[in-house]
Formats: structure tokens, C-alpha cells, sequence
């Protein structure tokens, strides 16, 4: 419980030097290795898509790819699970409107 | 170890197709190319290990990944296997169906990190051991679809692989044996634990006395994580449930409730405690949709969930398949390792027409050890098993399916007023399991609320009759099933039938 | 006096027939007593996509048919709740190539002399209607007649609109049938009891030959097996039934061999439904991969926007087939009391309102709204003594 204490901690990690994503045009910092929704997380940010019906906000919720509830919009890509894939230098992650095709209606 | 398909193609087929790199995956594919199968291992993830032995991705250089895990040896053990080994592992590889093909079996996958590659890749053995593990069990309650609500397993996962968690206070509930274990990797990782809330009481244990005593090495672990709950000052708090979640955008509270013995809430009970993230889940439910696919048969286990009927050997009954682990019922990875091995050498046994493999003293040992600890899976699912009184937790405005958003008032409805009865019914009638998660999440809560029987509880069977089908074990791009090899079965016609026109 | 078990009619089958005919008798003020082994729209009405069409259909008997049911489901639109998601969007049917497209225009001229609606529309104008179909298709024409309707909610509301004269016994499956000395049908025996009823309707649908047989009459009906693949939700993208010429000629062969034909469609909920195989295999539900790699592809090429997107789910229904395409519609003289409203094969929701109607009728001792030579088509005796 002390304050130190932390995930990185923990486990010893010697991450190799962080790297830039943006959320919403935010910069945020992520670790390699870390999926999209880990970074989102570590960052504070728990909702990154709304709902079709309801337009409420969601993240990750069963985090092994089960749940599909973390579906984000990745560089433009909509539908992307984000608690499985990997978060790379430059991504943008942009909050997704319901079904994400919206460019799509005809 | 080869890890592309390139080194011998995939035109070739293979003697054993393992389907998942968890403990069970790992024991299996190792045990059949020891005894010189030709081992294809096929896993979703990039790294091997499976939901259990999940840990930071190389980058990021921890070099105490097993300060989450209490059986990293045992892991490390299956990993150097296959690194020694001629198996070829395919890593990002999401297996969505296993078809028969001719006189082999056909794995078909998508690749990926998501499984969103463009290239579908099949690959042909002529056996396959399922070993796709389990997944959360979760049953909604108001307020579960709040961010900072996220699975038990789940934020273990996150926190595993990611090294990331969902909030500082952090509320562990539901049921099973896994919560003592994420909430004290919680707080070792820094979170505060203000409870661990657990529906059931851990006297049902006690109802299995020959199961506890054969299996001492599971006491102790449960002692030693009421060593470190009481280490990190996290309290337990018995028959009690979070009964709603708090909070505008993301969570802010939770109310806790005593429950009876059918976790029913008992009135004046309520009391509230604050967080900002919320760990839940109801126990682990065995992944086995890819082996109900092509037919295997499952039976009920003890706490509701459906497991693989499977035989001494582990061969499901479909001749040619089989499986270990948890898709057999769920009971922890030592058991998931013995399982793994036991499949391989069965398999290798049927392959090379060595019958003597499986009655040599070793496969004796290994059964003698699964048999022991499945005794106790059982216990332990029978402890935790959900009781039909959860469904009181619901209010008519609760989603119950996250993806489609519909209530348990429009569930409800369609049973009383438009003749729904079973899962599919309701969901033919009001959408619930036919969004991204085909049910996956709200499934055995949909068909609590549409059985006639298990509506209002009272001693009925509180979970679904028959696993759900799902053809498509995830999505596949329109583009990926396009490119799909046509059959090379001769007797059937390739390409299109001729047709006359409208003429 | 009806009592708990007794009524005026009985319908065994609660899909989409069995409540059509359960609705419209009780619009005739019978009191009629549903009973389904399952739930509401369990069989092949919850399998279907809710085709109410007519540009499928050569002219004949099944057309007239598809043509009342049409005007039917136009004023049931207005009778039952928007959540039925009926939608008069029109069908499309394309030509790839010159060839095709004549073989299309003289099929559409048969059709338009038989009532049916059919405007030509050239190539280059396709896009008008479709905006994101493939470039390059030579023709086709629009059915503005043809719509949709969600078949699951539709038989439920169907069954709910009927009100109270309508008695529902769901996960009851009926195992006799209680016959007089002098063969007439006088009810039912279901696991719970018997159910008297003076008239009883086999509307199980694929399961119609079984059930023929409990009654003590043959009526071949056959499972034709269709996968549908059902996609990600989307906006709307496309906007009408849209499928390839080739699809008419795969309804109307009666192969046992797999056909399959491009069928895409968009529906309000999202998924775009993707269809269409045909093939008699019996009811085996395993998954074809062949089956569905034609359908990706045939949809792919259609609509090339659609490669991309994902297919969640895929399943598979068992259409109700009869040798000579037709449904079985009437009584059944080798057993008086007994009606036959099954073997709709794949236009089971689009021909119900009139299946429903004319069973009703019957019931009702009134004329049937068909004229004497279709109700002839579809007699149910026809194939006795075929093999």
C-alpha cells in the first residue's frame, strides 16, 4: 500500500524508452509491448467509444477480447480491439461513434 | 522451434493441430512431438502462455514477471519445451472454425493482433487437441456497463500483460476463486482494495471433504492469499454482492449487499463504498464453442457452465478430436498441464498405432493426477456455483446485452408477452447477443431470464440447457472468407454450379 | 363454448404461417389454440431474413399469392407496431452482362403482365439506387413492390395483435391426432393432454411432413438447406434487396446440389444479412466453408465496399420444400378437419398474410380470396401416390 508501489514496479520493467500516441488528438505516452487499451488506461482514460443506441461511453471491460465493448477507432481503422492490439509510436486513437462507418451512409 | 508456416507450407498437413498456447496447449504439443509428431500450435496471442500465464510483452523488459504468478516454474518449464522442440507455433493466429476435410480436420484462422489480417490461413492435421481455455462468467447488474467496471480476469490480464490498471480504489466481487488472487495482485501492484466481495461462503468447500484432503496444495494457496489479503488489510466479505454501480461517466461507488444462500440480496442490507474501478466476475466458464461447432458433446458441470464430454484419454466424442484443460470444465492450470500431456501422448498413441504409450506407468500417473484434481474442480465449482437469486440485482432498466443495449425489462417482456422461452428466442425478439459479442457476455444471463423455469429461481436450474452455438468463432472480414481455398475434394464441384439464367 | 381445451381451430407450428392463420381466424372471431414443441418463430421463421417478394417469382400461382400477401402486409404495416420493422424498400435485381440482363428484361415483361411492377434501369443509372454497388454491372430492374419485414418480431406480433381469441402452448409438442370413428379430425394429444378443436392446421413448416404423417397423410416436404452470413452493424449502405439474376433461377431448380447467388440487404438493427445457398442435405447444421466462401465472394463483388467488414455470425436455416415449388394451402380431403399452410419454402414470411387468410376462410366455411385453379395449385393431396 505504499505509495511507491506501482504495475512497473512490481514486476521489475525496464521498458525501452516510452513513445507518443495521441487519444483525440491528446498526447499521451505509451509503453512497448502495451496494447492499445493498457496504454488508454495507464493514462487514466477508461472510455474511448460510444454506444449505437444510447451513446454511452465504454472501454475495456473484459480485456481478453471476448467482449468486443473496447472497439476503438485506430489511424482511421474503426472496430479495432484495443485490448489486443498493440499500441505503436504515432497511433491515433480516436473516440468511436457506434458503429464506426458513419463515412459509409448512403 | 519454426514459428512460420513458410519453413513447410501449408499444403502439408500435419499430425496434431493444437488449438491454444495456454498451459493445456503448451503440455500437449510439447508431450506429441516429443514422441515425434509433426505438431502445428495455433494460438491468438502473440506471446504463449494463454489468459493464465499472461506476462509483459518482451519489450518491456520486466525482469520479475513472475511476481504476478505463483507457478511461473512450471511455466517456464512448457516454454523451454517449446523452444527445444520441432513444433511449429503460430502465434496471432484466431482459429474461427474447425471443419473436416476429407480424412483431416481443417483449422481455419484470421491473423493478427485483432484478428483483422487480410490473409486467412487453414491449416490441415489429422488430429486437433482443443485446448482454448476459459473465459469470464459475467452477470449484469445497474451500472455494469460504466467504465471503470471490468472483468475480474480481466483487469488481472491488463495488469499481467499491460502493466496497466483501471483505477486507484479498486472493488474486487463476484464469485470463485480467482478474486482473492486479482485483488491481491491489485494492490501489490499499487491499487487500493477496498473489499473483496464473494457471493458464496467458502463452507460450501466443506461439503466436499475427500476432494479438500486429496488436493492439500490447494488449501494451501488459499491460505497463502488470506495471508496476503490480510497483508494488504483488503477485506473479505462473504455472501455479499455489489448490487448497483455508482457514477455519471465512470464510476464513483458501489453498493454492496448481504445475499442468501441463493444470492438473493437481503433488505436493509446495503452499504456503499467508494471507488473509481470496479474488478468482477462470476467464475470461469470453459471456451468451447470451436469443438461445438463440428459437433463434440458437453455436459452440464456444477455450477451451470457446459464443459466437453470427454474420455480417460481426453478424446472428445468426435473421433480424431480432442482436448485439456479447461474446456473439459474449469480446474486451474496444474491440472490444464497434466491434461495437455495426457492429450499428446493419447494422441501420439492413436497416430503412430502405439497403444502401449497410454497403458505405460507415466499416462497411468497422469490420469491417477488429473483424476485427483478434477475431484476438486469440482468442489470448487459446486462452491461458487451462481444462484438463481441474481437475478433480483436486476432493475427492468439494467442492459443486460452490452453490445445491442437492451434491458432486462425488454428480456422480460419478450418472455410474459411474445412467447420468447430459450436464448435464441429472446434473441430473435429483442437483439440481446446478436451484436459484436454474438452473446458471449450476456448469453447465460439472457437465458436465466428466458428460461420458464429459472425466471424466478427458487431452486431451478439457474443456467442455460445448451451451449450456444457460434458458428464463427470471431469475426471474419468478408474479404478473408472470399479468399477462403476452394475444396479440393474432387467429388465436389469447385467454383460456381452452372446455372441457367432467368430465361 | 370454447373451454381450456377446446377451441375452433388448432395451428400446430408457431412461426410466421402458424401466427398468420391464428390472426386472421381470429379477425374471424374463432378462438384458436397456438401449439409450438418450441418457442415463438423457433424454426425457420427466426432463420429467415423477412423477404416479402414478388420479382423472384415466375408468374403463376405463387406470384398471385405473393401478390395478395403483399397488399396484406402493406395494411398489416399499419395494424402492427413499427418494431416489426417493416419496410417497403424495394428489391434490385442486377445483370452483370448483356446476356444476362435480356434473359432479366424477358422474365421482367412475364411478370409485369401478371401485375407485378418492374422499371428497367440502365447501367449507368445504378449507382442512383445503390450508390456503393460494383462499377461495370450491365442492368437491371427495380421491383418497387418488394419489402422486408423482421420475421420473428412479425410472428410474435401477429400472434400478440390477435389478442385474446388466440391461446398460446409453447414447448408443447403435439404427438397425436384424435380422429373421430369416421376419420374426421376432432383435436390434438400433445405430452400435457388432449386439445379438441373441430379443425386443425399443420403449419410446421419444414417439420410439415412429420407432422402430416402423425395425421395420417403423406406430404413430402423437405429440408433445403440456406445460410445466411450476418455482417458487423452498419450504417445504412445498402438500401433495397439487391441481388444477381442468377438467384431466380436457383429458387426455381430443384437440385439437390449447392447453388448460391449473391443476396444482400441492409436492415434498420445494422447487420447487412447476406444470402443465398440452396441445398438438400437434410438438416445437418454444420458449417459449410464452401458455402461460405461463394457468399462472401458473390456479396464482394456486388459490393465491393463490404470486404472489409466483418461477418459476426452465420446460421443456417432449413426451407420447407416441395417437389413442385409450391406450398401446400387448403384442406386436406383425406382427412377432413385437417388443413395443410406449409411448404412455403424460402417465401414463407412474404406469403404468409395470404396463407394465413385464405386457411382463415376456409375455416370460417367462406370463399377463399383465390380463384378455384390456384387453390387447386396448391392442394395438398396433389402428390399422393408419388413416391
Amino acid at each position: 500500500m505504499t505509495r511507491d508501489r506501482s504495475p512497473l514496479g512490481l514486476v521489475g520493467a525496464d521498458a525501452e524508452a516510452a513513445f507518443e500516441i495521441t487519444f483525440d488528438g491528446r498526447t499521451l505516452s505509451a509503453l512497448p509491448g502495451q496494447s492499445v487499451a493498457a496504454a488508454l488506461w495507464a493514462a487514466g482514460v477508461l472510455a474511448w467509444r460510444t454506444t449505437r443506441v444510447g451513446g454511452r461511453p465504454r472501454g475495456a471491460f473484459c480485456a481478453i477480447g471476448q467482449c468486443y465493448d473496447c472497439l476503438a477507432t485506430i489511424n482511421g481503422r474503426p472496430n479495432r480491439r484495443a485490448c489486443l492490439v498493440p499500441a505503436r509510436p504515432g497511433d491515433a486513437i480516436t473516440t468511436q461513434e457506434g458503429d464506426g462507418h458513419a463515412g459509409l451512409t448512403v | 522451434m519454426p514459428d512460420s508456416p513458410s519453413e513447410e507450407g501449408h499444403a502439408t498437413s500435419y499430425d496434431l493441430a493444437v488449438i491454444g498456447a495456454g498451459a493445456a496447449g503448451l503440455a500437449g504439443a510439447v508431450a506429441a512431438d516429443r514422441l515425434g509428431l509433426r505438431v502445428a500450435l495455433l494460438d491468438s496471442s502473440g506471446e504463449v502462455g494463454g489468459q493464465f500465464y499472461r506476462h509483459p510483452a518482451p519489450a518491456l523488459g520486466a525482469v520479475r514477471p513472475e511476481a504476478l504468478h505463483h507457478d511461473w516454474k512450471a511455466f517456464a518449464g512448457l516454454r523451454r519445451g517449446l523452444a527445444d522442440s520441432g513444433v511449429l507455433h503460430l502465434a496471432g493466429h484466431h482459429v474461427w472454425t474447425v471443419a473436416q476435410d476429407g480424412e483431416l480436420w481443417a483449422a481455419h484462422a484470421v491473423t493478427g493482433a485483432d484478428g483483422d489480417g487480410e490473409r486467412p490461413v487453414c491449416v490441415r492435421a489429422r488430429t486437433v487437441l482443443f485446448a482454448t481455455g476459459a473465459s469470464e462468467r459475467h452477470l449484469p447488474f445497474p451500472g455494469w456497463t460504466l467504465p471503470g467496471v471490468v472483468g475480474a480476469g480481466g483487469a488481472q490480464a491488463m495488469l499481467k500483460s499491460g502493466l496497466a490498471l483501471p483505477g486507484r480504489r479498486i472493488v474486487v466481487a463476484g464469485s470463485g476463486p480467482l478474486l482473492p488472487a486479482v485483488a491481491v495482485s491489485l494492490a501489490a501492484a499499487g491499487a487500493r482494495v477496498p473489499a473483496v466481495v464473494e457471493a458464496s461462503g467458502y463452507l460450501g468447500y466443506a461439503r466436499s471433504p475427500a476432494a479438500l484432503a486429496a488436493n492439500p496444495r490447494k488449501l494451501a494457496e488459499a491460505a497463502a492469499y488470506g495471508t496476503a489479503l490480510l497483508r494488504h488489510r483488503i477485506p473479505l466479505r462473504t455472501r455479499s454482492a455489489v448490487t448497483e454501480v455508482h457514477g455519471r461517466d465512470r464510476v464513483e461507488g458501489v453498493t454492496v449487499c448481504r445475499v442468501d444462500r441463493d444470492w438473493r440480496p437481503l433488505p436493509h442490507t446495503a452499504d456503499r463504498i467508494a471507488c473509481d474501478a470496479l474488478a468482477v466476475g462470476h467464475g470461469l466458464v470453459p471456451q468451447i464453442e470451436l469443438a461445438t461447432g463440428i459437433g463434440c458433446a458437453t455436459r452440464r458441470t456444477r455450477d451451470g457452465a457446459h464443459a466437453l464430454v470427454l474420455d480417460a484419454f481426453q478424446e472428445t466424442s468426435v473421433r480424431g478430436l480432442w482436448a485439456a484443460g479447461e474446456t473439459g470444465g474449469v480446474g486451474g492450470a496444474p491440472l490444464a498441464r497434466v491434461e495437455g500431456e495426457l492429450a499428446g501422448i493419447a494422441v501420439a498413441a492413436r497416430v503412430r498405432g502405439r497403444e502401449a504409450l497410454v497403458r505405460g506407468s507415466h499416462a497411468r500417473a497422469l490420469r491417477r493426477r488429473r483424476d485427483r484434481m478434477r475431484a476438486f474442480a469440482t468442489a470448487m465449482a459446486r462452491a461458487h456455483a451462481p444462484g438463481p437469486g441474481w437475478t433480483a440485482w436486476l432493475d427492468d432498466a439494467t442492459d443486460v446485452c452490452r453490445c445491442e443495449e437492451v434491458t432486462a425489462g425488454t428480456v422480460r417482456e419478450a418472455v410474459r408477452d411474445y412467447g420468447a422461452r430459450d436464448a435464441r428466442s429472446v434473441k430473435l425478439l429483442t437483439r440481446a447477443g446478436m451484436g459484436w459479442c454474438q452473446g458471449r457476455i450476456c448469453g447465460a444471463a439472457v437465458a436465466c431470464l428466458a428460461s420458464p423455469t429459472g425466471q424466478e429461481g427458487g431452486g431451478q436450474p439457474a443456467l442455460p440447457p445448451s451451449p450456444e452455438r457460434r458458428p464463427l468463432a470471431v469475426p471474419v472480414t468478408l474479404a478473408a472468407l472470399a479468399a477462403l481455398p476452394p475444396p479440393n475434394d474432387r467429388s465436389h464441384p469447385s467454383g460456381h454450379t452452372p446455372q441457367k439464367g432467368p430465361s | 363454448m370454447p373451454t381450456r381445451s377446446s377451441s375452433d381451430l388448432i395451428v400446430v407450428g408457431a412461426g410466421v404461417v402458424g401466427a398468420a392463420c391464428a390472426h386472421y381466424a381470429a379477425r374471424r372471431g374463432l378462438d384458436i389454440t397456438v401449439v409450438d414443441r418450441g418457442p415463438v418463430a423457433g424454426g425457420t421463421t427466426g432463420a429467415g431474413e423477412g423477404n416479402l417478394l414478388v420479382s423472384d417469382k415466375e408468374p403463376g400461382p405463387e406470384l398471385r399469392l405473393a401478390l395478395l400477401s403483399g397488399r396484406l402486409w402493406r395494411e398489416l404495416s399499419d395494424v402492427l407496431p413499427a418494431r416489426v420493422e417493416y419496410e417497403a424498400k424495394g428489391g434490385l435485381v442486377v445483370a452483370s452482362g448483356e446476356t444476362g440482363l435480356t434473359a432479366l428484361r424477358a422474365f421482367a415483361h412475364r411478370q409485369a403482365r401478371a401485375g407485378v411492377t418492374a422499371e428497367e434501369v440502365a447501367g449507368e443509372r445504378l449507382h442512383d439506387l445503390e450508390p456503393h454497388l460494383a462499377p461495370g454491372l450491365a442492368g437491371g430492374y427495380h421491383y418497387p413492390q418488394d419489402a422486408q419485414v423482421q420475421p420473428a418480431l412479425a410472428a410474435a406480433h401477429l400472434l400478440r395483435a390477435a389478442g385474446t381469441r388466440v391461446r398460446l402452448r409453447l414447448g408443447e409438442e403435439v404427438v397425436g391426432v384424435l380422429t373421430r370413428t369416421d376419420g374426421t379430425v376432432r383435436g390434438v394429444r400433445t405430452p400435457a393432454g388432449e386439445l379438441h378443436a373441430p379443425h386443425v392446421v399443420n403449419a410446421a413448416g419444414t417439420w410439415g411432413g412429420a407432422f402430416a404423417r402423425v395425421a395420417g397423410v403423406a406430404l413430402p416436404v423437405q429440408p433445403r438447406r440456406g445460410f445466411v452470413l450476418v455482417t458487423e452493424p452498419l450504417p445504412r449502405v445498402v438500401r433495397r434487396k439487391v441481388y444477381a439474376a442468377d438467384y431466380v433461377a436457383d429458387v426455381a431448380s430443384g437440385s439437390a446440389a449447392l447453388q448460391t447467388s449473391p443476396v444482400v440487404e441492409g436492415t434498420p438493427a445494422g447487420p447487412v444479412l447476406i444470402g443465398a445457398s440452396r441445398e438438400r442435405v437434410g438438416f445437418d447444421r454444420t458449417l459449410s466453408t464452401e458455402v461460405l466462401r461463394r457468399l462472401a465472394q458473390g456479396a464482394a463483388r456486388l459490393f465491393p465496399v463490404l470486404a472489409r467488414v466483418r461477418v459476426l455470425r452465420t446460421y443456417a436455416g432449413f426451407r420447407p420444400y416441395l417437389p413442385d415449388h409450391l406450398p401446400a394451402v387448403g384442406a386436406d380431403p383425406r382427412a377432413p378437419g385437417l388443413l395443410h399452410a406449409c411448404g412455403h419454402e424460402g417465401a414463407g414470411i412474404g406469403l404468409a398474410p395470404a396463407t394465413g387468410a385464405v386457411i382463415a376462410a376456409l375455416v370460417a366455411g367462406d370463399e377463399p380470396p383465390l380463384d378455384a385453379a390456384d387453390m387447386h395449385a396448391f392442394r395438398p393431396e396433389r402428390f399422393h401416390g408419388t413416391p
